[in-house]
């Protein structure tokens, strides 16, 4: 399956390489690297690309390439899937996943890979399990590594490899028993330039925390599951119970994990937390354009918005801006032509304004199209498709856990078109 | 190390352990001396007792062997250490380690140590060394191909391991080492199958694109009767029922209409593999949602296909990577079959932040879903995309109207404007891109363009583009007829700058040369010989092989050269117009999901997927021996063998060794399922293991049903046997039944609800051998007209509640009065015969569950006809009924000839009411008025519940909802056996096991409403007794209670 795995940064170094069967040299990298250069952004790398021997499968995360080789047939998503499982046990792991923390962790990093493939074949990927095997890296426990000798593998035997859920530790104690889920609700659209909306959905995670003694058995029920169109599961939720009473039941992992991730049915219609007027033109004659744009509070069910951003390509004629904004800060970089103004919270009594003049290419005619503006936002305590949670139930166990839920809705590809 | 230079470092450093270490013997001594003591910590961590020092030490050498370090030097003790101790290690973790670290020395002289230690370990107990002797296989092989034999019987080995650690990764070895021996899977794919849900991710893709393929050689297609279904609309007769039954149904319905083709019926375990899979679509990985989807697209019917649509959207969330794999798929999927992602178009909608190439697969996927009716909002997206800064992606948004266009004629003019205006855009890309498209589809309807060719011709003074200019040159020379002036003069502009155009532009400028030669030589004809003048002498080969072709054919020389006569006919043929196509057409043929479909090219290693077969091969392969007990008939024995096994399970709770060592545990799953689950949940989850159970006892049983099936032929007297091959009784059945579309697989679907099992618990009669009948006659019902062994119910759920009374209780007397034989009411006459002019008619409540609609009692309607005449043309009438009962009427009846009787099934929906459903019974010449008013009892099902159950569904019931009597037993009616027997008959209710011994509990729900009837008989010593009906239908409740005291104490 998986021959090799190259890591490369963006500056085009190949930084570690692992290989599960036998060595395939660098140079296969070349390929790569050809393709790199045509494609002109990191991410219009093609993810596969062939070679003469090999197939190069590619994932770019963190400024960083995942190269994996492989000689034969295998579903691309299979090593796509396992690549982006790599990335999210590094960052597991050390926090951050970037190329001086892998490079300070490069023994820890090796393990945990050789764990994780055998002869190319995924083995022990829940990172439950990897943790049992090979233990993360602390201050504490390098600096007693660096006198003692030894090394971060665990000295227990990873019994978790041998369980029916594999994906939670055994003997896990806790003093402070505690679950925590946060509803996270994200909304995707497209608003047109008169701004009704060309499309809109909900799409929502739940996250959790969960910090539990012994082996939990957990139920989650909604008060309204019917709207839950479409649901992806972790693998520890029972899904027949979730098919006949539309319920959650699961023993949880230990730590955070994100359970359930869900599509808000299309036939509900979205509302739309917030508005954007703007007014931009670019005058024909003129090496001037003007720029105005305002952000108010649409539908927020009495919430307030916060952490509200405003980024938007400019066109490549432009090439300066100078902007007064009511609120926040702003920063317009010449050379990516990209805007961004940090709003913060909309008040809506007085509405946060951006406005001022653009300064275009002498002679070059005006640019035939406006920008789009990305909106990215968040509001506390609201799950904007209305989804409750009615309960927790935790079997299994005698003590009393300390449960606790958070909504959140966000911005997720939030796009108005000017 | 400078003392073994034979053997050094720079060796290992440079070939690394991937090149095995040729010609040296590792073992012999001498050559280590100074490596030697490099390890020798290793070497004593693999010498001592202690289990934690070995394991890691075997890690330290796994990894050191990865980074590819020469751990060559540490063979000897690893194989002294491994091959020899430890993998007898009592420590099932060590053992798998051993053989993990033994197989990853690839030096070929270990091959036989390796192939030992591997054939050991396939048959370790522990699970998880079996799954390290899996991946060893691969290992093994890459290593000596020679080994393949023996290593195929170590697959074969595996692949009947019952649990799912294994399952993956011996699958995975299979796929590598011998995926051309389909026949090792029919054993283990019903067991694969059923397992498939536990396996941990990535086996669960290897496993289903294997069994892709596999499905593609064993089962027929499933849409091979479309074409058919279609021909036969006016002969599917009750199509009001078809609309009501799922969709996938009508197939079926329609293929039984016609018996003269052979209908299609999906084999039970195509129809298992497709409803095993619809679980993982909710899976967190887009890997196995993709390979489900792979697997819908390419073995469902097309009914079904519909499902995964969803789920791929979805992972359009993903990151980039993700999406761009599976746009391609559903770019794909989309030309195929449009109708499943056109409620999703939105969701392909394209965003300014998206990167290029995920930009145009969602472009293709838009365009492949264009139709007339969405086609205004598509072109409306598209205007906004035009205006993109990315000019790539604008350059193929105008392509895609240009398909568009082409494929939708309504919107051609429309679209032709738009990319006319876009003419006069700023960008010169866009410009050309535009020109490139409009000749396409100018091509199409030249004669009403000629506006539009004027002004493509005005455009060459600016349009710098070469491949834009060329199009616009042999637009104007193809119809230059058309604009008969402008012709000309865009030839003599050309022929001012040819000598500065590009090579593609000056191939057309001799070509525009040529036709308006040829069309108007008057004008032209200096000008055309200055052309190919410069054209003569030009730098390009190309170019100056084209004058001279052409000269030669147009300008006629005095050789009179026969080809010159036909010159026109040469340029000026008319030329079919192009057919804009997605590039991802005929991509399909490649398996989806994979890396050869991705590519458009075959990978290495890529297994075609074969096409259907034509016949279906014998399905009995994957029928699996059954263990010996299954065989015994003995009700009280059987479960006395059961027992043990179930404590058994139910005793190993989590991962100890012995649950897989012990031959009947079904599966690690299911006992883990049993056990972790809580207790309320125990029967539904448990039911999963009683399926398979039952499935095997099922087919195992095949030959007890054959001669089963002989005796019912000679017991039941009933002449409608004869209906066998022609009446359309037969026909009628098992259509009916067919119309919820898992027929064929009915059995196990039943099992799957504990409630629907426990509703068949109980079929009517007295008497052992004529429960066998009923329950017979109604698996005629359910059995498909072709093939399939079919389990038989009634001895399936008597196995089943015996194996869930060893679940659930200890109190063995309640078997048989769980169990005993329970009659609903009996024959009741609709239509008597000196009514019915000859036509004498029957009907009994089956108490079967309705195969339909779930809410209908189903209803057994006998016909006979004692006339002397035949009866022709029974069917059911145009019924008058009261509001909210509605009837599923039997299939007509062709023909009864006198003497003759037929059974017919009915469903009717009671709304749980005990109103009389009147309905005309019409034959061909009579019609007669009947009505059929259930007693209550036959409007609930039974259900399973558990005593806490019982008693918490109670307690919701009080107060109005509960209706007490006291009543006073009879003396014949005081034994366990007959209450039960006289309260099952009263009404179809499913026994609740109860602790104390004089107490009887029965559940049930209505059929319509689905609301809980509870019944609880207190008997008391001396006959006394008090008997509680619980229900929310409080009319329900006292009649049941009144209808109960009536039958008790008779």
């Amino acid at each position: 399956m998986i021959h090799s795995l190259f890591l490369i940064n963006s500056s085009g170094d190949i930084f570690l390489e692992k290989h599960w069967k036998s060595v395939v040299s660098r140079s296969v990298c070349d390929y790569f690297f050809e393709a790199q250069e045509r494609a002109t952004e990191a991410e219009n790398v093609p993810p596969v690309i062939p070679t003469p021997h090999h197939y190069l499968l590619s994932v770019y995360r963190h400024k960083i390439f995942f190269v994996a080789v492989i000689q034969t047939e295998v579903p691309p998503l299979f090593v796509i899937e396992f690549l982006h499982r790599v990335v999210d046990t590094f960052q597991d792991y050390f926090g951050v996943c970037s190329e001086p923390v892998i490079k300070d962790n490069v023994v820890v990093v090796y393990e945990v890979l050789e764990e994780m493939l055998d002869n190319g074949f995924p083995l022990a990927t829940e990172s439950n399990i990897l943790k049992e095997l090979i233990k993360p890296p602390t201050i504490l426990r390098t600096v007693v590594n660096t006198i003692t000798g030894s090394t971060n593998v665990g000295d227990q035997l990873p019994t978790g490899q041998l369980s029916v859920v594999p994906w939670r530790r055994t003997g896990v104690k806790y003093t402070n028993n505690e679950a925590y889920f946060d509803v996270i609700e994200e909304i995707d659209a497209i608003i047109d330039k008169s701004g009704s909306t060309i499309t809109a959905e909900i799409q929502g995670v739940i996250d959790a925390c969960v910090k539990l003694t012994g082996m939990p058995d957990l139920t989650l029920s909604f008060m309204n599951p019917r709207l839950l169109d479409d649901v992806s599961f972790h693998p520890c939720v029972r899904f027949k119970r979730w098919e006949s009473e539309r319920i959650l039941s699961f023993i949880p992992p230990d730590g955070n994990f994100r359970l359930l991730s869900y599509h808000v049915s299309a036939q509900n219609l979205v509302a739309i937390p917030v508005y954007v007027k703007h007014n931009i033109s670019f005058r024909d004659s003129s090496s001037h354009g003007r720029f105005e744009i305002t952000v108010g509070p649409k539908q927020t069910m009495g919430k307030t918005i916060e952490g509200v951003t405003v980024t938007s390509q400019m066109p490549k004629g432009v090439l300066n801006m100078s902007l007064t904004p009511s609120q926040g800060t702003h920063t317009f970089d010449p050379v990516t032509k990209m805007l961004s103004w940090d709003v913060g919270k909309i008040n809506p009594q007085k509405l946060p304004s951006l406005k001022g003049t653009m300064s275009l290419q002498a002679g070059a005619s005006k640019p035939d199209e406006n920008p789009t503006i990305n909106l990215q936002f968040k509001i506390q305590q609201l799950a904007i498709s209305g989804l409750k949670v009615n309960r927790l139930d935790m079997y299994g166990e005698k003590y009393k856990p300390f449960k606790g839920i958070k909504y959140m809705t966000k911005a997720g590809k939030f796009q108005v078109r000017t | 190390m400078s003392a073994a230079p034979a053997y050094s470092e720079d060796k290992g450093g440079s070939a690394g352990p991937g090149e095995p270490e040729y010609g040296h013997d590792p073992a012999s001594g001498g050559i280590f001396s100074s490596d030697y003591k490099r390890h020798d910590d290793l070497k004593e961590m693999l010498d001592t007792n202690k289990d934690s020092l070995k394991l890691e030490a075997m890690k330290r050498i796994v990894a050191m062997i990865a980074r590819g370090k020469n751990a060559s030097d540490l063979f000897p003790a690893v194989v002294k250490n491994v091959a020899c101790k430890n993998i007898e290690d009592p420590n099932q973790l060590i053992r798998a380690s051993a053989l993990r670290v033994l197989s990853s020395i690839r030096v070929p002289i270990i091959v036989p140590i390796m192939m030992l230690a591997i054939k050991e370990a396939a048959s370790d107990m522990s699970p998880y060394v079996r799954k390290t002797a899996a991946h060893a296989i691969p290992k093994l092989y890459s290593l000596d191909s020679d080994q393949k034999d023996q290593l195929i019987e170590v697959i074969e080995k595996l692949l009947a391991d019952k649990t799912t650690l294994v399952a993956g990764s011996v699958v995975m070895a299979f796929e590598e080492v011998c995926p051309e021996r389909i026949d090792l899977i029919h054993k283990n794919y019903r067991k694969l199958c059923n397992l498939l849900i536990d396996v941990e991710e990535w086996g669960q893709v290897v496993i289903i694109s294997m069994l892709t393929r596999y499905a593609r050689t064993q089962f027929l297609s499933p849409t091979q009767n479309e074409s058919l279904l279609e021909e036969n609309a006016e002969k599917a007769f009750y199509g009001s029922e078809e609309d009501e039954a799922k969709g996938a149904g009508s197939e079926e319905t329609a293929a039984a209409a016609a018996p003269a083709r052979k209908p299609y019926v999906m084999d039970p375990d195509h129809r298992l593999l497709l409803r095993n899979t619809k679980p993982l679509l909710q899976s967190r990985s887009a890997a196995v949602v993709m390979a489900v989807a792979q697997l819908y697209f390419h073995l469902a019917p097309k009914a079904e296909v519909g499902v995964i649509a969803k789920a791929l959207v979805r992972l359009l969330r993903s990151h980039s990577e993700v999406q761009y794999v599976v746009l391609q798929n559903v770019a794909t999927m989309s030309i195929k079959r449009r109708g499943m992602f056109e409620p999703y178009l939105k969701s392909f909608y394209i965003r300014s932040t998206d990167p290029t190439q995920i930009k145009i697969l969602k472009l293709e996927v838009l365009t492949n879903l264009a139709n007339e009716t969405n086609i205004p909002t598509v072109l409306r997206e598209f205007q906004t995309y035009i205006r993109s800064m990315d000019k790539d992606f604008v350059a193929a948004t105008i392509q895609a109207i240009g398909r568009c266009a082409t494929n939708i004629g309504r919107v051609r003019d429309t679209c032709l404007n738009g990319l006319v205006q876009l003419l006069s855009n700023r960008d010169e890309l866009v410009v050309a891109e535009s020109v490139v498209v409009i000749k396409k589809l100018l091509q199409m309807q030249p004669a009403q363009h000629g506006e539009i060719i004027k002004h493509l011709a005005k455009l060459t003074d600016n349009i710098q583009v070469p491949m834009a200019r060329a199009s616009i040159l042999w637009l104007i020379g193809e119809y230059c007829e058309h604009v008969p002036r402008i012709a000309p003069d865009v030839l003599r502009k050309m022929a001012k700058s040819f000598t500065a155009e590009e090579d593609i532009v000056k191939l057309q400028v001799i070509n525009l040369a040529a036709k308006l030669y040829l069309t108007n030589s008057k004008q032209t004809k200096l000008l055309t010989q200055y052309v190919l003048s410069l054209a003569k002498y030009d730098q390009n080969y190309d170019i100056r092989d084209r004058a001279r072709f052409t000269r030669q054919l147009i300008v006629p020389s005095e050789q009179g050269g026969a080809l010159s006569r036909h010159a026109k006919k040469l340029f000026l043929a008319p030329k079919p117009a192009p057919v804009l196509e997605s590039s991802f057409k005929d991509r399909d043929h490649f398996q989806l999901g994979s890396l050869s479909h991705l590519l458009n090219a075959k990978a290495t290693g890529y297994q075609e997927l074969p096409d259907w077969p034509e016949e279906a091969p014998d399905p009995s392969v994957r029928n699996v021996e059954v263990p010996e007990w299954t065989k015994c008939s003995n009700r009280e024995k059987r479960k006395e063998k059961e027992k043990p096994f179930y404590s058994d399970s139910e005793g190993e709770s989590g991962p100890t060794e012995s649950a897989d060592s012990d031959p009947e545990s079904e599966s690690e799953s299911d006992s883990k399922s049993s056990s972790e689950s809580g207790s309320g949940e125990s029967s539904s989850e448990s039911d999963n293991e009683d399926q398979d159970e039952d499935e095997e006892k099922g087919r195992g049983s095949e030959s007890e049903q054959s001669e089963e099936d002989g005796k019912r032929k000679t017991k039941k007297k009933v002449p409608e046997r004869k209906g066998e091959a022609s009446s359309s009784d037969e026909g009628s059945d098992s259509s009916s039944s067919s119309s919820e579309s898992e027929m064929t697989s009915e059995s196990e679907e039943e099992q799957l609800e504990p409630a629907s099992w426990s509703r068949k618990t109980p079929p009517s009669s007295k008497s052992a051998p004529a429960t066998k009948e009923i329950s017979l006659l109604d698996l005629e019902d359910f059995t498909p007209p072709s093939v399939q062994p079919v389990s038989p119910p009634a001895i399936v759920s008597t196995s089943l509640a015996a194996d869930l009374e060893g679940l659930t209780l200890t109190d063995s007397t309640l078997v048989p009065s769980l169990l005993s034989p329970v009659s609903g009411v009996g024959r009741q006459e609709l239509l008597h015969r000196v009514a019915g002019e000859g036509l004498a008619v029957d009907y009994t409540f089956s108490r079967q569950p309705f195969s339909g609609d779930p809410h209908m009692v189903s209803v057994h309607i006998h016909f006979s006809n004692s006339s002397d005449t035949p009866i022709k043309g029974l069917h059911v009438g145009t019924p008058k009924l009261p509001a909210g009962i509605s009837i599923q009427e039997f299939p007509e009846i062709e023909s009864l000839a006198p003497g003759e009787s037929a059974t017919a099934v009915m469903g009717i929906n009671f709304c749980d009411s005990t109103q009389a459903a009147n309905f005309q019974l019409c034959t061909q010449t009579r019609q007669f008025y009947v009505s059929i008013q259930p007693p209550v009892g036959e409007l609930m099902a039974p259900v399973f519940m558990s005593e806490n159950e019982f008693k918490k569904e109670q307690g919701k019931l009080m107060g109005m909802n509960e209706i007490t009597e006291k009543l006073m037993l009879p003396d014949t009616c005081r034994s366990d056996h007959i209450v039960v027997q006289k309260v099952t008959a009263t009404a179809n209710l499913g026994r609740v096991p109860c602790g104390t011994s004089d107490e009887y509990r029965f559940a049930g729900r209505t059929l319509t409403g689905g609301s809980l009837v509870l019944l609880t008989l207190d008997a008391r010593p001396a006959g006394a007794a008090q008997l509680t009906v619980n229900s929310e239908k409080m009319v329900i409740g006292t009649m049941l209670v009144k209808d109960v005291i009536q039958a008790l104490t008779q």
